[in-house]
C-alpha cells in the first residue's frame, strides 16, 4: 500500500505573513496520491490548495511536516523531486514576447530533449491544442484561452511520473475544456499520475479516482466522487412553486396534512425561496408519495424534478460546515425574496 | 480530435531524463538556453531598443552643442566628454537589466523553471550575457554618433579592442548588480530606481568635467569611485588624455584598478544575486 504512493504529504503547515501576525494557510494537511491516480483538491478560495501544489513541486518549504515524491523529500531531494515531475501552475509560465513555438522550444531545450524530438513534440502539442495557427504569433497577442492551452502544452513536453495541475480548465471555452480533458486521459492512459486542483466540479467528477476537499489548510473530506455524492444525502425532489408563499404554505402545512403519513423520511426544506426540496431514494413509489402529499396540500409545482446530489452540493454542503465552525455568522448566500437562506446544511443532515 | 495521439506521437514520446543526482549535469545546456531566451527577449523590448539609439544621441547633442561651448576643460569637449557618453549609457542600458530580472522573479515563468531538473539560476547568466550584447550594441551607436559630430580617437586596432574589452567588463559588473538589485527588489518601479542611479554616477566622476574642479568632500569620492578608473582607462586608450586633459602617462595602474574594480563588483553582486535567488520565494 505504501509503495503505492507516490505523493505523500504528512502534516504540512505553512503560514504567511511576520512572525508576529502570521497568516495559517496549511493547519496539518495530509495528502496521498497513489500512482496511475488521478488525484482533484477541490476547495474556495484561499483554501491552500496552490500553497500545497507549490509545496509539493519543490518551490515553497512548507513550516512543519513532510512532503515526499516517489520517497524524495521535496525539500532535501528537491533536484531528484524535479525530475519526477511537471508543473503547470495557475498562473501563466510563458514568455510574452516569444511565441508560442518558441516557448515551446525552449521548455524542451531544458528538459534535455533531443532536438529532433523537441520540434515533432512542439507539433503535436501545438496541434493538440489547436495553437497551430498561432504557433508564429507573440504570445502577448494571445487570448486569456490561448495562452492557458500553451501554459499547458508547455507543461507536458515531457512525460513525468506527477503531473500537477493547478486549476488547469479555468478561463477556457468548454470545447478547449473538452480537450484539455483528453489529453489528461491521454497522458494519464499513458501512466502519469495526476494531482489537480480545480473549481470545476464537473472536471473532477470528469477525471478524478479521488476526490480531496480541502477548507483552510485541512482534507476535511476524502474519498472517490461517488463517495462523497452519498455522504451529503440522497436525490432530492425539488418542487418549484409559482410564488414563494405558496412554496411556503406547503412547507408550513405539509407536517399537518394527512399525506403527510403517507410519505416517509424527512419533510421539505427551502432551497430557494420558491423552491422546495424533499429528500427521496428515487424510487418510482416514493416520487409518488412525495406528488401526492403536494396535491393534498392544494397546490400545484410549476416544475418539478428529482436531482441527484453532485459535486457542488458535497462542495457547497461540506465547505459550509467548516465556514460555519469558524465564523458561525457567515453562512454565505441569502437567497432573495422571502430571505430564506439556501440551508444546503440540513439537507445533509 | 488529436489529442489521444498526444501520449505517444509515433512511438516517440520522449520520456523526462532520468533524475539528476548533480544538478549542474546540464548547467550548460540550461545556460545556453536562458541566453538564447533573454537576447530574443531583449530584441523584442521595442522601448529599450529605441531608447537605445535616441537617449546617445541626445546626449551627444546635450553634451557637445549645449554644454560643450561653455566647458574648458583643456581640449575639445567631444574629445574629453565621449567615453563618459559611452560609460553613461552602457551603464544605464545595464541598470535595465534589474528591471527584466525583477520581472522574471515575480512572473509565473520562474515557478516554471525551478520546478523542472535545470539550474535555474541560469536565467541571471541568460541575463548577463544578453546585456553585454545588447550594450556593446549600444557603445557602436554612441562611438558612430561621436565620430559624426567630431570625435577623432587616436587609438590602434589593439587599443580599440582593449577599451571595447574594458567596455565589456564594465557592463558585465553594472549588470551583475543590477542583477542582484533585480532578484532582491519587489516591484518594477524599486527596479528601475537602480536606472536612475546609474544614469546620474557618471556625473560624480571624471567623465564630464576634471574632479579638481569640485568641492574637496565630492571630489573624493568622485576621484575613487569605480566609474572614474574605467573612464579614465577608456579615455586613455581612445583619445590618449588623462582626466586633466593632459597625454596620459600611469595608463597602465589605472586600467589595472579598473578592471580590479569591475572584477570585483561582479565576483561579489553576481555571487550574492546568486545566494538572494537560491533563498527568494514568491
Ligand atoms: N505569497 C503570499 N503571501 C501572503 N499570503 C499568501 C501568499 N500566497 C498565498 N497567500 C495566502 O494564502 C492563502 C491560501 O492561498 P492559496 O493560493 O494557496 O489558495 P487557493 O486554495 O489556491 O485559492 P484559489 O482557489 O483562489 O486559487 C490565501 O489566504 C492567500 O491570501
Ligand atoms: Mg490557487
Amino acid at each position: 500500500m505504501t509503495s503505492d504512493v507516490l505523493v505523500h504529504a504528512r502534516g504540512l503547515r505553512k503560514s504567511y505573513g511576520s512572525p508576529r501576525r502570521p497568516v495559517r494557510v496549511l493547519d496539518g494537511l495530509d495528502l496521498a496520491l497513489h500512482r496511475g491516480e488521478v488525484l482533484a483538491v477541490l476547495g474556495p478560495n484561499g483554501a491552500g490548495k496552490t500553497t500545497t501544489v507549490r509545496i509539493l513541486a519543490t518551490l515553497l518549504r512548507p513550516d512543519a511536516g513532510t512532503a515526499t515524491v516517489a520517497g524524495h523529500d521535496v525539500v532535501r531531494d528537491a533536484a531528484r523531486v524535479r525530475g519526477l515531475i511537471s508543473l503547470t501552475g495557475q498562473y501563466a509560465a510563458v514568455d510574452e514576447k516569444q511565441t508560442g513555438r518558441e516557448n515551446l522550444a525552449m521548455m524542451g531545450r531544458l528538459a534535455h530533449l533531443p532536438r529532433r524530438v523537441v520540434r515533432a513534440r512542439v507539433d503535436d502539442l501545438l496541434d493538440a491544442f489547436d495553437l497551430a495557427g498561432a504557433a508564429d504569433r507573440r504570445v502577448g497577442e494571445y487570448s486569456g484561452g490561448m495562452r492557458r492551452r500553451l501554459d499547458l502544452a508547455a507543461g507536458l513536453l515531457t512525460r513525468p511520473q506527477v503531473m500537477f495541475l493547478d486549476e488547469p480548465t479555468t478561463g477556457l471555452d468548454p470545447r478547449s475544456r473538452q480537450t484539455m480533458w483528453e489529453v489528461v486521459r491521454a497522458v494519464v492512459a499513458d501512466g502519469t499520475s495526476l494531482f489537480l486542483t480545480t473549481q470545476y466540479l464537473e472536471e473532477a467528477d470528469q477525471l478524478a479516482d479521488r476526490v480531496a476537499l480541502v477548507v483552510d489548510g485541512r482534507v476535511v473530506a476524502e474519498g472517490s466522487p461517488s463517495d462523497l455524492k452519498r455522504r451529503v444525502g440522497d436525490a432530492r425532489v425539488e418542487l418549484t412553486f409559482a410564488t414563494s408563499e405558496e412554496a411556503a404554505r406547503v412547507g408550513s402545512t405539509w407536517p399537518g396534512t394527512d399525506a403527510h403519513a403517507t410519505v416517509p423520511g424527512p419533510g421539505p426544506d427551502v432551497a430557494t425561496s420558491s423552491t422546495l426540496r424533499v429528500p427521496t431514494d428515487g424510487s418510482v413509489g416514493h416520487v409518488r408519495d412525495v406528488l401526492a402529499a403536494v396535491a393534498a396540500t392544494g397546490a400545484e409545482p410549476e416544475r418539478w424534478e428529482v436531482r441527484e446530489p453532485t459535486l457542488d452540493d458535497v462542495f457547497l454542503t461540506l465547505t459550509g460546515h467548516a465556514t460555519r465552525a469558524r465564523a458561525p455568522r457567515d453562512t454565505g448566500s441569502t437567497a432573495p425574496g422571502a430571505g430564506a437562506p439556501a440551508d444546503h446544511e440540513e439537507t445533509a443532515a | 480530435m488529436t489529442a489521444p495521439s498526444l501520449a505517444a506521437p509515433s512511438g516517440t514520446t520522449p520520456r523526462l531524463p532520468a533524475p539528476t543526482p548533480r544538478p549542474g549535469r546540464h548547467v550548460l545546456a540550461d545556460a545556453g538556453a536562458m541566453v538564447a531566451r533573454s537576447l530574443r527577449l531583449v530584441r523584442r523590448e521595442p522601448d529599450e531598443l529605441v531608447l537605445g539609439l535616441v537617449l546617445p544621441v541626445m546626449l551627444m547633442i546635450l553634451f557637445v552643442y549645449v554644454f560643450g561651448g561653455a566647458m574648458s576643460v583643456g581640449t575639445d569637449y567631444v574629445t574629453y566628454a565621449t567615453p563618459g557618453i559611452v560609460l553613461l549609457c552602457a551603464g544605464y542600458g545595464a541598470s535595465n537589466t534589474a528591471i527584466a530580472v525583477e520581472q522574471d522573479m515575480s512572473g509565473g515563468i520562474m515557478d516554471r523553471f525551478r520546478s523542472m531538473p535545470i539550474v535555474a539560476s541560469t536565467v541571471l547568466v541568460g541575463h548577463l550575457v544578453a546585456s553585454v550584447v545588447k550594450n556593446l550594441v549600444t557603445t557602436a551607436v554612441v562611438l558612430v554618433v561621436a565620430l559624426l559630430v567630431g570625435f577623432r580617437p587616436v587609438a590602434t586596432p589593439l587599443e580599440w579592442v582593449a577599451a571595447v574589452g574594458v567596455v565589456a567588463a564594465y557592463v558585465v559588473a553594472i549588470t551583475s548588480v543590477a542583477a542582484f538589485v533585480g532578484v532582491l527588489v519587489r516591484s518594477p518601479a524599486a527596479a528601475g530606481g537602480f536606472g536612475f542611479f546609474m544614469l546620474f554616477l557618471p556625473y560624480v566622476s571624471s567623465a564630464f568635467v576634471p574632479p579638481v574642479t569640485m568641492p574637496a568632500w565630492l571630489r573624493g569620492f568622485a576621484e575613487h569611485q569605480p566609474v572614474t578608473s574605467v573612464i579614465e582607462t577608456i579615455r586613455g586608450l581612445l583619445v590618449g588624455l588623462g582626466s586633466d586633459a593632459r597625454p596620459v602617462t600611469d595608463l597602465g595602474t589605472t586600467a589595472v584598478l579598473a578592471l580590479a574594480w569591475c572584477a570585483g563588483l561582479t565576483v561579489v553582486f553576481l555571487g550574492g544575486a546568486a545566494w538572494a535567488f537560491a533563498r527568494r520565494r514568491r
